[in-house]
């Protein structure tokens, strides 16, 4: 299939944004990372005003959805470019921009290290033998699944960089720990929960059905809420 | 002084976990955040004799499944201290809060091949990011501490070593192009050389095999490079391959080939006792010679559709799920087609058993290591493997800080480069055409040509690197002339007493060492 491919590109954090328009022959069921690996690896590739293309810089890991790497938007959605087939793209048309709630490095790389500073600030671990009980077993199975890519983030409407309201992408992981506290040991992890989780949280849940991951977003947040803010711990 | 430790997979969280706990700060320097990392992506388990499946396990039998499946070419002692620590690990993981499934006598585990009880402890099929989300959660309170500081999107990008003593390192921060050195100790924790096989292992793109080039450019040891671990059961999908956990066949999932029309169980009726979990060069092997035969079809096929429907709930959900959303077939309903692919090395940076490499304040840890799995790893070894080892190569590293002498400044080096994704490409192509499951003088000898007509495309002092790397790869392989685990050649089919040695690759030079002496 012949795509026509509009890209945001960006040369470094400093630099302009500029958008680039790229004709490219490629296979329905390559995913947009195999498409951008293809771009990378073709010699001298032109955009259609003849200028050269050069690398796009992205990142990747696995290829198979499970580390987060390649999230950023595609066709305007944030997904992750290894789990998007080319025959989801309408008219021959993609659309690829970098996640736009994190500072630009490159291209389509953006600095997520955010991300890790909310979880530290939140004291996210077990400062205690984990307890364990069937119920907390399913939760922290799933919710130990989060890749922190970031993606539920950028659709989150309360979610703002800068702000003291850290998402899906920190009551997630902290749904995990929460399920496996003891009662009379709640640790810092609840109060901070309530502060920055909690308190801005406007339960839209648009964060749920993006989650490239498929955790079930909307149940981790109501356990962790019925933990930390109401004590309802799994330990009895 | 911190020691410095590069990868922030399981080994390097282990390293820098065991230093925290001992009061002792570290650098944590990785090219991508933790949950980046391969570790991630490991499925079927982690061994461990935990005893609770009632078969009479004993630590013993899981020293002796490990040398053997490593056809004798693992280091005996180390393999011990790996063995025994494993149920202390494991139950530590369950402490940390891995959710691994447990029955009345405690921790379930799974039959994995090559091993003849019952001993991988497992989540589902997400082992590896169970373990990772615990560990990850584990060092993030050293971090706000201050003990571990993390350098998640940080390359390589030289390796200070002087007379053979390891000084400390430099690093480039991939977001701003910044050099920033470390003086000090370095573990490396890098993972496996998935760098010269693009496109073509089961594993990440991330680890380049830059840092074991960079070892070798510098004159640190490597070790066994021949060894290339070719997983039985995988499927190709964009860029890469897809792997199809062991589990599938722990499980009672089970090969064959079509032949004269009918299907063959080909391992169930050639190896009555460990059937479809036989090792995995073995496994391999058998696939490429049946489908060779003239009578049976090119094409094996991995059959779970006589998996128990709860089995496939509780245990293989998440196997199930990846192979119908890649594959568009239910395994619940048909067999699937796969094939070999490269999957693990067993070689790699040189060490001892007590993880010192054969630089001075330099240690390895990890896929990127060579120790404990001889000339064929077994599966949940691994995670096993990278975890203790990890531990290992930090208790260690800990013992003789601050011992070093410190130099007043490091050198100058060259600035960082990258290889060229059609240099790697290329390089790939020739390894992956040419260190096949089965190899020959003829085969080797061209691929040792086809890289010698790259040297002059090379660009850059990383692409140099890389194919000197490439090249001790297949000088390891001619080097080495027998037949042993994960390494066939069919020049030289059997298994020759004599080599059970380690091939050491030292600059350009390649010899022979007894295992377990310097
Ligand atoms: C699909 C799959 C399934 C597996 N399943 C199992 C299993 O069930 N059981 C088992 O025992 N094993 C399994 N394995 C093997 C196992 O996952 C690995 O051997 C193990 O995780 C290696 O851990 P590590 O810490 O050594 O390296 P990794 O987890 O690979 O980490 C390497 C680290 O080094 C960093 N790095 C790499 N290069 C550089 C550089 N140049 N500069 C800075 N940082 C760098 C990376 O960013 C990363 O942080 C599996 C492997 C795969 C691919
Ligand atoms: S429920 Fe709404 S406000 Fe809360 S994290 Fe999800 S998207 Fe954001
Ligand atoms: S919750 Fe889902 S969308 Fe959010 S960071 Fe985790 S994996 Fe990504
Ligand atoms: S590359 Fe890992 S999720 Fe896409």
């Amino acid at each position: 299939m012949k795509l026509t491919i509009d890209i945001l590109r960006q040369k470094d954090s400093a630099s302009v944004p500029y958008k680039q328009i790229i004709e490219f022959e490629a296979l329905p069921e390559d995913t947009v990372a195999t498409l951008l690996n293809k771009i990378n690896a073709s010699d001298d590739l032109r955009d259609i005003n003849g200028n050269p293309v050069g690398i796009i810089h992205w990142q990747c890991s696995c290829l198979q959805k499970k580390c987060g790497a390649c999230a950023m938007r595609i066709n305007g959605t944030p997904a992750l470019a290894c789990d998007t087939k080319l025959s989801t793209c309408k008219r021959g048309k993609l659309s690829l921009e970098p996640l736009r709630k994190f500072p630009t490095v490159r291209d389509l790389i953006v600095d997520r290290s955010l991300m890790m500073d909310n979880l530290r600030s939140i004291h996210n671990w077990l400062e205690q033998t984990a307890h364990h009980s069937k119920k907390a077993a399913e939760l922290s199975y799933d919710a130990s699944r989060c890749l922190q890519c970031g993606c539920c983030l950028e659709v989150c409407p309360n979610f703002m960089p800068d702000g003291d309201f850290y998402g899906a992408a920190a009551f997630v992981p902290a749904s995990r720990i929460l399920a496996q506290l003891k009662k009379n040991n709640p640790q810092e992890l609840t109060a901070l929960y309530q502060k920055n989780i909690y308190g801005g949280c406007g339960k839209s849940l648009s964060c749920h059905n993006i989650c490239p991951a498929g955790i079930d977003v909307e149940q981790k947040l109501s356990n962790a809420n019925a933990i930390a803010v109401w004590k309802r711990f799994f330990s009895s | 002084m911190r020691i410095n430790i590069i990868g922030a997979g399981l080994a390097g969280l282990s390293a820098a976990i065991t230093l925290a706990e001992n009061g002792v700060k570290s650098n944590l320097i990785s090219s991508m955040q933790s949950e980046r990392a391969q570790s991630v992506m490991a499925e079927g388990g982690i061994n461990a004799c935990l005893n609770t499946m009632g078969e009479d396990d004993a630590v013993e039998n899981h020293i002796e499944d490990t040398i053997r499946g490593g056809v004798n070419l693992a280091d005996k002692s180390a393999v011990q201290g790996l063995c025994e620590n494993a149920p202390e690990i494991v139950k530590n993981f369950y402490n940390l809060g891995v959710p691994f499934q447990t029955n009345e006598n405690g921790i379930v585990q799974r039959n994995f091949g090559g091993q003849k009880k019952k001993r991988t402890a497992f989540v589902k099929s997400s082992t590896g990011k169970m373990l990772m989300t615990a560990l990850i959660d584990a060092a993030r309170r050293y971090e706000a501490e201050g003990i571990i500081k993390r350098y998640p999107h940080h390359v390589l990008q030289a390796l200070h070593i002087q007379d053979n003593k390891c000084q400390g390192v430099t690093v480039t921060d991939t977001h701003t192009g910044d050099s920033i050195s470390f003086f000090g100790s370095v573990i490396l924790a890098s993972g496996g050389m998935n760098g010269l096989f693009d496109g073509l292992t089961t594993g990440t793109t991330q680890n380049t095999a830059d840092v074991t080039a960079m070892c070798l450019e510098n004159g640190v040891e490597l070790a066994n490079l021949e060894f290339i671990q070719y997983h039985p059961t995988t499927i190709a999908i964009p860029g890469k391959r897809l792997l199809i956990s062991e589990a599938a066949r722990g499980e009672g999932g089970r090969l064959f080939v079509n032949r004269n029309g009918k299907p063959w169980y080909f391992m169930e009726e050639k190896y009555p006792e460990l059937k479809n979990l036989m090792p995995r060069d073995v496994v391999s092997a058998e696939i490429v010679e049946v489908t060779s035969m003239p009578e049976c079809e090119n094409q094996v096929y991995l059959d779970m559709t006589g998996i128990d429907k709860k089995v496939w709930k509780t245990r293989l959900s998440d196997l199930r799920e990846q192979v119908i959303h890649y594959l568009a077939l239910d395994p619940m309903k048909k067999p699937i087609p796969v094939s070999p692919g490269i999957h693990y090395f067993m070689g790699g940076v040189w060490v001892d058993s007590e993880h010192h490499t054969s630089a001075e304040n330099l240690y390895a840890a990890g896929e990127c290591a060579c120790q404990y799995h001889g000339a064929n790893r077994l599966g949940g070894n691994s995670l096993l493997g990278a975890v203790y080892g990890g531990k290992i190569a930090a208790l260690t590293a800990m013992k003789e800080n601050g011992k070093q002498e410190v130099p007043a400044e490091l050198k100058r080096v060259q600035s960082y480069s990258e290889v060229t994704p059609l240099f790697r490409n290329s390089v790939s192509q020739i390894l992956g055409n040419h260190l096949k499951i089965l190899r020959n003088e003829d085969d080797l000898n061209k691929a040792l040509d086809e890289l010698d007509l790259m040297q002059n495309k090379a660009a850059n002092p990383a692409e140099i690197r890389l194919l000197g790397l490439a090249k001790a790869t297949v000088n390891c392989a001619l080097f080495r002339k027998e037949s042993r685990g994960a390494h066939r050649r069919t020049d030289y089919p059997e298994t020759n007493p004599d080599c059970q040695k380690q091939t050491i690759v030292k600059n350009t030079k390649v010899f022979f060492r007894e295992i377990n002496q310097l």
